[in-house]
């Protein structure tokens, strides 16, 4: 994750850099006011803490090992905001004096882990937290979620930077100046490894200290927790069930308007039935849609015998018995939508009944 | 961290401790380092940063690989005449920045679109893509490390003032980097006294929770030694508002170094476009 020199192109490190700078602004400017000067030490020391805890190799599941960034624990201790100043500054001295991540990408490095990272971390935080009381469950899947969904956007925004640059920077010869993978490689290989290793090791850091912290020091998740459940301490009383009305309401207006789906002109990129490739207008939608590569004269063998295995009955959300396609989508969307619903009842009265069966049998 | 660890084998604790061991060792060599006598020690602190800067900034920029080759050959001799050993750098940069970027340029070899290289399934512009990203990578690291193990690592982050990085960030810095030391060292004690109280081996789960509390103990003492901090700052007169000394004193040697520095910058990026 820690981009090194070399890889990314001066001018979009320079960019990294000019999309850095507002962000430390406003943070510095928003830990000056919430903290007063306690800032100086408190930041210096949670940068020291981060530098510590990337070189913890935690072992995962599967016999492989990965490291965190602390950027969630961090968000969920200190906010987002100073979080922000002080992983970067862990970034800062990893690459001025450890080697780990180029100074000229420090700009970079920074904007994905340290600032986009803080960010997406808090908001996933407070939306998967809620109002739970401190010492729930809720608080510690909250804070390992927001960890890995943080190192996971982090990654992401990487791959991008890493895939954008043979699109843009090429020499005379055709080769790649910097990063050589395009988009299509370097988002696969960079997720793959953050979505399974070391997206597991920021959720386990993130959600291991939080619980750590809810037995021994509860009040260091009140900083960044919002609005909280009073009775957190209380007997859990009875809860009204939620009305579900809303919800209801929602879906019926999606119904509706599913219709505007016809709109849209085209199939879905590698939606494409064994019929379109004989259609020369489809045809041309899908080399458009593929970089220019044509599709292939004949249709491919295999999808011509596995797709008579099933005829679904509303295909392409059309009824062949119903003439209006508005009608049709809106037809195709009822039943979907009542399969589901028909789907899950049945799930949930199975599951009272195995609950209510478990007691006696055991 | 992409340093190379070549002794990294064995359980959770014995990795954790040598890394902490390599990253305190490093920090530590630097600091010996920056002290002998050598051309590089002698310059300002703030001559080295703008050089040193330039110069990277120049391998990203150049697009010939032999020009990238000949500020690698400079940043050797840069390191030879301040002391620093080649086998350092071997050990310390090339080594690791090699086995990273080669690992990760190998694939550009056969992936990239172009003419096949006599015959073979690589292409010429495989081959020259892939020594961009590991020759920069090189040349960077090798000249990061030259600025790091010649320059106390207070001074280099003072002359970020140079950058107009804002001096309380100088100032943060600069306690950070003080930190790690204290917290690579308590860390590192943690975990020795943790392998000296464990006879059998540890499963991987009981090593999460290892991890998973040290972090949290670790969590425990920076908010406590962050209060302590600050009582001391406040006890010595702290009120909010961060000053540094500006101690720095330009000699004629350095203006030659900074002259050297900047004609070899632009001469490159002529030569380089």
């Amino acid at each position: 994750m820690h981009i090194p020199d070399g890889y990314l192109s001066p001018a979009t490190c320079a960019v990294a850099y000019a999309a850095s700078v507002p962000f430390w602004r406003i943070a510095l400017k928003r830990v000056k006011r919430a903290m007063n000067s306690r800032q100086v030490p408190l930041l210096s020391l949670f940068a020291a803490l981060s530098f510590v805890i990337m070189m913890f190799n935690l072992p995962l599941p599967g016999g492989t090992t990965g490291h965190a960034t602390g950027i969630g624990l961090a968000t969920v201790v200190i906010g987002p905001w100073a979080a922000m100043l002080s992983v970067s500054v862990a970034l800062v001295v990893q690459a001025l004096f450890f080697g780990d991540g180029g100074v000229t990408a420090i700009g970079a490095n920074c904007f994905n882990m340290a600032i986009a990272g803080a960010l997406v971390a808090y908001v996933v935080y407070r939306l998967v937290a809620g109002r739970s009381a401190l010492s729930s469950a809720r608080r510690v899947v909250a804070a390992g979620v927001a960890g890995y969904v943080a190192i996971n956007f982090s990654a992401l925004l990487a791959a991008v930077e890493f895939g954008i640059q043979p699109m843009l920077y090429k020499d005379a010869g055709g080769a790649p100046l910097y990063c050589p993978y395009p988009l299509s490689i370097a988002i696969p290989a960079m997720m793959i490894g953050h979505l399974t290793i070391a997206g597991l090791a920021e959720l386990a850091v993130s959600a291991g200290v939080v619980a750590f912290l809810q037995r021994s020091d509860i009040s260091l998740l009140r900083g960044t927790a919002g609005k909280v459940r009073e009775q957190e301490e209380a007997v859990p009383q009875a809860v009204a069930p939620r009305s579900l009305r809303p919800l209801w309401t929602g879906l019926a207006i999606l119904c509706v308007l599913t219709p505007l789906g016809i709109l849209a002109a085209g199939s879905a990129w590698g939606e494409w039935m064994a019929s379109d490739y004989a259609d020369a207008a489809t045809r041309h939608q899908i080399a458009t849609a593929s970089m220019n590569h044509a599709a292939p004269e004949r249709v491919p063998e295999g999808l011509v015998r596995l797709s008579s295995v099933w005829t679904a009955p509303f295909a392409r959300y059309a009824p062949p018995y119903i003439r209006g396609a508005a009608f049709g989508y809106l037809l195709s969307c009822m039943f979907g939508v009542g399969l589901i619903v028909v789907g899950f009842l049945f799930l949930g009265s199975f599951t009272r009944s195995a609950t209510r069966a478990g007691p006696d049998s055991a | 961290m992409s340093d190379f660890h070549p002794n990294a084998k064995g359980g959770f604790i014995e990795n954790t401790l040598e890394g902490l061991h390599f990253a305190l060792s490093r920090a530590l060599y630097a600091e010996s380092s920056a002290s002998r006598a050598g051309v590089m020690q002698r310059l300002d602190p703030r001559v080295k940063v703008a050089g040193v800067f330039a110069m990277v900034i120049t391998v990203a920029l150049v697009t010939k690989l032999w020009l990238i080759a000949a500020v690698l050959i400079l940043a050797v001799g840069m390191a030879v005449v301040s002391a620093i050993p080649i086998g350092v750098l071997a050990s310390r940069t090339w080594l690791g920045a090699f086995v990273f970027s080669g690992m990760i340029a190998l694939p550009a070899l056969f992936l990239t679109p172009g003419t096949p290289l006599y015959g073979l399934p690589i292409t010429v512009q495989g081959v020259r893509t892939a020594s961009f990203l590991v020759m920069r990578a090189e040349t960077a690291a090798t000249l990061m490390l030259v600025l790091a193990y010649t320059t106390p690592w207070t001074h280099i982050l003072k002359a970020l003032r140079i950058f107009r990085v804002p001096v309380v960030f100088v100032v943060i810095l600069g306690m950070t980097c003080r930190y790690i030391l204290l917290m690579l060292e308590t860390a590192h004690e943690m975990f020795e006294s943790r392998k000296s109280r464990t006879v059998n081996r540890m499963t991987p789960a009981e090593n999460r929770r290892l991890a998973i509390a040290s972090s949290g103990v670790l969590l425990h003492k920076t908010l406590h030694m962050s209060n302590e901090v600050y009582m001391a700052m406040q006890a010595r007169g702290f009120r909010g508002e961060v000053y540094i000394l500006d101690d720095f004193e330009m000699q004629a040697r350095d203006w030659f170094a900074l002259g050297a520095f900047a004609s070899v910058a632009a001469v490159s990026i002529l030569l380089g476009r």
